[in-house]
């Protein structure tokens, strides 16, 4: 594919089809935004088999100087490329959600989805840091409108404080990248990414990166954003936040945090530790208690980027790896889960999961589904969860038990509160009639559901396919990030003739998991 | 040896048609598919099985798939077949494909019965993967896919709020478990660089004595990573503190209990614990926690076991103290006989738990033995099967002549923990001599109360609903067990005119095949597992001092298993069919002593208040007190405040915002571009 400028295409695509949704009726809206998201996703498939893996760090590179060295520079690696696919995947089936269920300003919704999917697949290809800034925070605006328009009956107010905390995080991103562009003289990520910023400036830099990133991933305590959002936005707009907006924070630890400055990033490891295992029990217990099925699933969220911030840092193959299949099932299993609520969502009208129950007597297929995306969502070993969240805690084992040790109770939490759920939604008596008389999915629900499905199987038996062209690009960071990668805490040492373990000890382990 | 494909896929595919396929494809055949796949299993099992006890076989490992590759952490799709998984092939597809049978004829009422058959056979295949497993990770997802399995069966009848409840913990805490096992994964990966098991294996007497941090202490390695997977069996096979969810595994259709929560899934842990066994020989400390684990679990399950009335709890805590049995003999060093033990234990508990169901179905749901009696005469075919089962369990022999299955590996694993030698087996001797007096006698309680004496089936709610013809819909199934209140009327014969009618074939074939299981088994089998090191070939650490040593205990110690299950048999004799006022006025002296056992040593309630009822409180005052009243209320309320407090003319915050956030960055890069023209 060598001179067809791929990526150019796959922006321009839903670009032009989004201003022609603004003119078109609501009909002819619908079906072109269908059209030009499978465009998309063909042409992302057509990516992902020309991507050479073992080759060139950056393929389909683009670049066309526009003035003063900024530039119009795309090019992906391996990790661009696994969440460009995450992201031209999950757009037809938001599309397919909002078929039915939107019907006042369809074009200029539409309009929106097609430009956040041009500026989604912006930011992960974008390779010149004005670009990227531009991308990722530009991305936001169509989220803006979505929520704002098309919300639940709260919208204002769950838009308004999206909009505060990311604001505080992106001017000192801007700063933060002002500084760095006149320091290494380039706007080039590629050269950022070796460049080595003094120690004492990368601190700085470092915490103005984490003040963006740390909101956008949620981490805790900058996540009550995240639940207000989740519960006003419409079906698909919750699909896409979860899916994909909530990965450019990881995407941006992993690409700019991480490789730019290795030293700040160990040294303030302990703080995205504390911060990881904080967020995990907290938000899973509070998930445990809420009678909103949407917000349940907004904290699960919040607790499953704790396991991709802990596998972020700790700096080895595993943990990175871990992260970004975490970060990839999430937006599969996630989404998924969004759109199992929406479309009950869509029969009753309301995300009380006390009006629900006995689902599985008049919705089988959808109690199927259902359940898979709830197994797989606590990591049942042959899903997606499960193959991230192990390498992911494998990785941190090998820096700090207590780490893993305490992120890995999510498992426990996650399991209560999901099956928990899915106890009051599908199972028990059919105790409100309303909720009784709905009919079971459709074609179109059916096939959203089966395409995440299989998806989220195919991830979680043979995720070679995912994690092959990732390899390279995680071997190359973590090559770089060596020199201040942490020792670890197990540091076996080889006995002498010494005796086993004191009885006195053994209590410890056992002990810990009661 | 591509039969073992067959054998492991097959239930596998049988489970997706039947369960998607479900009311499409219709009950007859889901359930031919289903059991047919089983059936076939089987019978490809026992070939194997049987060229292993005649030394003709040798281990291999047939590989499937590539599964994950992340720097060196390395772990793929693979089947490997060696004299332990042998063992465990014939145990589970024996049992299950019976019990598919058995179901037939149980679940005959049904109207779910695709998705039942679906989850057997699913539980079968991820049972299968888990003993098949060459590397830990394979193991975990066999040992989730049981988890899993059995979430959804004990869940069957989910509009019972009770069947739900009781699929949820037992997930929940079987995932306290796995999450020891997982550590203990990511341990031995750190360890030993590989998660290949026969490789582990081969390198960890090598690690012997060396030490690891681990949650800030310096501990022995081996000790660290023995003790975090032996947590993960703890939890599967419902050891003491990790075995609540077992009982209230009960909730499901009785077949479940058996295949699941006697025969198969519950003895993953012994397996686990047996085929790392070169691991756990590296380290005495753990091997003797897992000796005092299994000892304790096997007298406090048995003394719980003596006070129950439903006869499903009676045989689920006298699986609960059988497994301890096997533990403790792993304990010791006795792999072999801890395998017996689960060999022959597979067929007998079935045997029980089916003839449970069996009599169940006779009296028309009803499971307190309170209002049984007299059975023997109305379903005799069941009444001698269970004869055969409780022969077998409470272990029935003379020495040097025959004995039923529980007499052989009872008596081996009794023998091997005084053998030892060391402290911890000393006890676990005389915890496990004075659990098999238990044994007796709840097993001999079970037999009389349900068996003997008098009808007293008039009481009994589910009873009174058959006989005055209250035809429930098919659902009703599921509220079954619930309540028994105490109605009175009825004949005077304490009959109610009801009249106990004995299964179907379908259920009495499984029956009488499992209780040739539950006869033969030992006596035909023990040369093979305890005295021959031929057969192991190296599947197994086996301890040729130990096995020698079985043989010199002296005689009183090979008496004392006889002694006490005729002390059982005696006691149950005299409480229940010579004396039957007799346990009524031991409870009233007793009265704290039964209320303490009968309540199950009141661990429900200490775990409900350590740990159920503060998640719940912590998660309401995290929430409200955390996320809305602190951060929620100093950060974008506080700030949206402050706003409001600094414009009053900013009425209309819905456009505002979208429209100040766009000048921002606009500005923002408008310098970003200045600044880089003018440098």
């Amino acid at each position: 594919m060598t001179g067809f400028p791929i990526l150019s295409v796959m922006l321009l695509v839903p670009l032009v089809a989004g201003l022609i949704c603004l003119v078109v009726e609501a009909k002819t809206a619908r079906a072109l935004a269908l059209a030009a998201t499978l465009v998309d996703f063909i042409l992302g498939i057509v990516l992902w088999a020309n991507f050479d893996i073992g080759g060139a760090q950056w393929q389909f590179v683009e670049k066309v100087p526009l003035f003063a060295g900024f530039s119009w520079a795309l090019g992906i690696d391996g990790i661009a490329l696994m969440l460009i696919i995450l992201s031209v995947f999950l757009m037809p089936i938001c599309i397919g959600a909002s078929w039915n269920s939107i019907t006042k300003r369809v074009g200029e919704y539409m309009a929106a989805f097609l430009l956040m999917e041009t500026l989604m697949i912006g930011v992960f290809a974008a390779q010149d840091l004005y670009l990227f800034y531009i991308f990722f925070e530009a991305g936001l605006i169509p989220m803006y409108l979505i929520i704002g328009i098309w919300g639940g009956d709260n919208r204002i107010y769950a838009s308004y404080k999206f909009f505060l905390y990311t604001l505080l995080g992106s001017v000192l991103m801007l700063i933060a990248m002002l500084w760095m562009v006149n320091e290494a003289g380039t706007t080039d990520i590629p050269t950022l990414m070796a460049y080595d910023f003094p120690p004492g400036a990368q601190t700085w830099l470092w915490l103005a990166f984490f003040a963006s990133f740390a909101v956008k991933m949620p981490m805790w305590p900058v996540h009550t954003w995240l639940p207000d959002a989740h519960v006003q936005a419409p079906t698909a707009g919750s699909v896409i936040l979860a899916g994909v907006l909530l990965k450019m924070g990881g995407y941006g630890f992993i690409r700019f945090s991480l490789p730019m400055f290795p030293e700040a990033s160990a040294q303030f490891a302990w703080l995205i530790f504390v911060l990881s295992m904080v967020a995990v029990i907290y938000t899973s217990l509070v998930a445990l208690v809420q009678a909103d099925m949407k917000k349940l699933i907004a904290y699960s969220s919040i607790a499953h980027m704790g396991i991709v911030t802990v596998g972020l840092f700790a700096f080895n193959t595993q943990g990175l790896e871990g992260a970004m299949i975490v970060m990839l099932s999430h937006g599969l299993v996630a989404g998924a889960l969004f759109l199992c609520v929406g479309i009950i969502y869509d029969r009753l009208h309301t995300r009380e999961i006390d009006r629900y129950g006995g689902l599985s007597i008049n919705m089988p297929k959808y109690a199927l589904f259902f359940m898979l995306f709830t197994m797989a969502s606590i990591g049942l070993p042959g899903t997606s969860g499960f193959v991230g969240e192990f390498l992911s805690l494998a990785g941190i084992y090998q820096v700090s038990s207590l780490v893993t040790a305490v992120s890995a109770t999510g498992i426990i939490l996650g399991a209560a509160y999901m099956l928990y759920l899915y106890r009051r939604v599908a199972f028990g008596d059919q105790r409100n009639a309303d909720a009784a008389a709905m009919p079971d999915i459709d074609l179109r629900e059916w096939a959203m559901l089966l395409s995440l499905a299989f998806a989220v199987l195919w991830m979680g038996i043979y995720p070679e396919s995912f994690l092959a062209p990732m390899r390279k690009d995680v071997a190359a960071l973590d090559a770089r990030l060596a020199r201040a990668a942490p020792e670890g805490d197990a540091q076996l040492k080889m006995g002498s003739a010494q005796k086993p373990a004191q009885h006195a000890e053994i209590a410890a382990p056992e002990g810990g998991a009661h | 040896m591509s039969s073992i494909l067959i054998i492991v896929f097959g239930p596998l595919l049988a489970a997706i048609i039947a369960g998607l396929g479900n009311r499409a494809i219709g009950n007859v055949p889901a359930k031919i598919l289903t059991t047919g796949a089983l059936f076939l299993s089987c019978a490809l099992s026992w070939p194997i099985f049987l060229s292993f006890v005649a030394g003709t076989a040798e281990a291999s490992v047939v590989p499937v798939l590539k599964w994950v590759q992340s720097g060196t952490l390395t772990f793929d799709w693979a089947l490997r077949v060696d004299t332990l998984t042998a063992i465990m092939l014939v145990v589970i597809t024996s049992v299950s494909a019976l019990v598919h049978l058995y179901s037939w004829g149980y679940m005959d009422e049904d109207p779910d019965q695709p998705r039942f058959f679906a989850y057997l056979s699913l539980f079968t295949f991820a049972m299968l993967m888990l003993v098949t497993a060459d590397n830990l990770v394979q193991m975990f997802f066999g040992w989730e896919g049981v988890g899993l399995a059995s979430y959804l069966l004990i869940g069957f009848w989910f509009k019972k709020p009770s069947a739900c409840a009781a699929a949820i913990k037992a997930f929940v805490v079987n995932r306290v478990g796995d999450l020891g096992f997982m550590l203990g994964i990511f341990g031995t990966y750190l360890v030993f660089q590989t998660t290949s098991i026969p490789e582990i294996l081969a390198a960890a007497p090598g690690m012997a004595g060396s030490t690891i941090g681990f949650l800030g202490m310096r501990l022995d390695t081996m000790t660290v990573l023995c003790l975090l997977l032996f947590i993960g069996a703890m939890g599967k096979s419902a050891q003491l503190g990790l075995h609540t969810w077992l009982p209230d595994a009960m909730e499901g259709p009785t077949p479940v209990s058996a295949l699941i929560h006697a025969a198969t899934m519950v003895t993953a842990g012994v397996f686990m614990v047996c085929r790392l066994s070169p691991m756990f020989q590296t380290s005495d400390t753990a091997m003797m926690v897992v000796t005092y684990v299994g000892a304790a679990t096997c007298f406090f399950a048995a003394t719980i076991g003596t006070t129950q009335w439903d006869i499903k709890r009676v045989i689920a805590y006298s699986t609960c103290s059988q497994l301890g049995y096997m533990f403790f003999a792993a304990g010791v060093g006795a792999y072999g006989a801890a395998m017996f033990h689960l060999f022959t234990h597979a067929f007998f508990k079935a045997l029980l738990f089916l003839g449970a169901g069996s009599v169940i179905h006779a009296m028309h749901h009803e499971q307190d033995m309170r209002y049984y009696g007299a059975l023997r005469k109305q379903i005799p075919l069941t009444f001698w099967v269970m004869m055969a089962g409780t022969l077998a369990i409470t272990g029935v022999g003379v020495m040097g002549v025959f004995g039923f299955a529980g007499f052989y590996s009872k008596d081996a694993i009794l023998e091997a923990a005084f053998a030892s030698g060391s402290e911890h087996g000393q006890l676990a001797f005389f915890l496990g001599v004075v659990a098999a007096l238990l044994t007796s006698f709840y097993s001999w309680r079970l037999m009389f109360l349900t068996f003997w004496g008098q009808p007293r089936w008039a009481d009994s709610e589910h009873i009174q609903h058959a006989v005055h013809g209250h035809h429930e819909d098919l659902d009703e199934e599921a509220s079954h067990s619930e309540h028994n209140s105490h109605a009175h009327h009825g004949g005077d014969d304490g009959t109610a005119g009801y009249h106990p009618h004995e299964s179907p074939w379908v259920m009495l074939l499984p029956l009488l095949i499992l209780s040739v299981g539950a006869v033969f088994a030992g006596y035909v089998f023990i040369h093979a597992f305890i005295e021959d090191a031929g057969f192991w070939k190296g599947a197994i650490f086996y301890n040729e001092h130990l096995m020698h040593a079985m043989h010199e205990v002296p005689l009183w110690v090979k008496l004392s298993p006889g002694v006490v299950m005729l002390a059982g048999l005696l006691i149950a004799w005299n409480s229940y069919i010579r004396n039957p006022k007799l346990p009524a006025a031991f409870v009233a002296q007793f009265r704290q002593l039964h209320a303490f056992l009968y309540n199950k040593w009141y661990f429900d309630e200490l775990y409900n208040f350590l740990f159920v009822r503060p998640a719940f409180w912590l998660g309401r005052v995290l929430w409200k007190q955390g996320d809305i009243g602190i951060i929620d209320r100093f950060g974008p309320n506080g700030a949206a405040w402050a706003v409001a407090q600094g414009s009053r003319y900013a009425q209309k915050v819905q456009s505002g915002y979208l429209y100040s956030y766009a000048l921002v960055m606009l500005l923002g890069l408008v310098a970003a571009v200045s600044w880089v023209m003018v440098r």
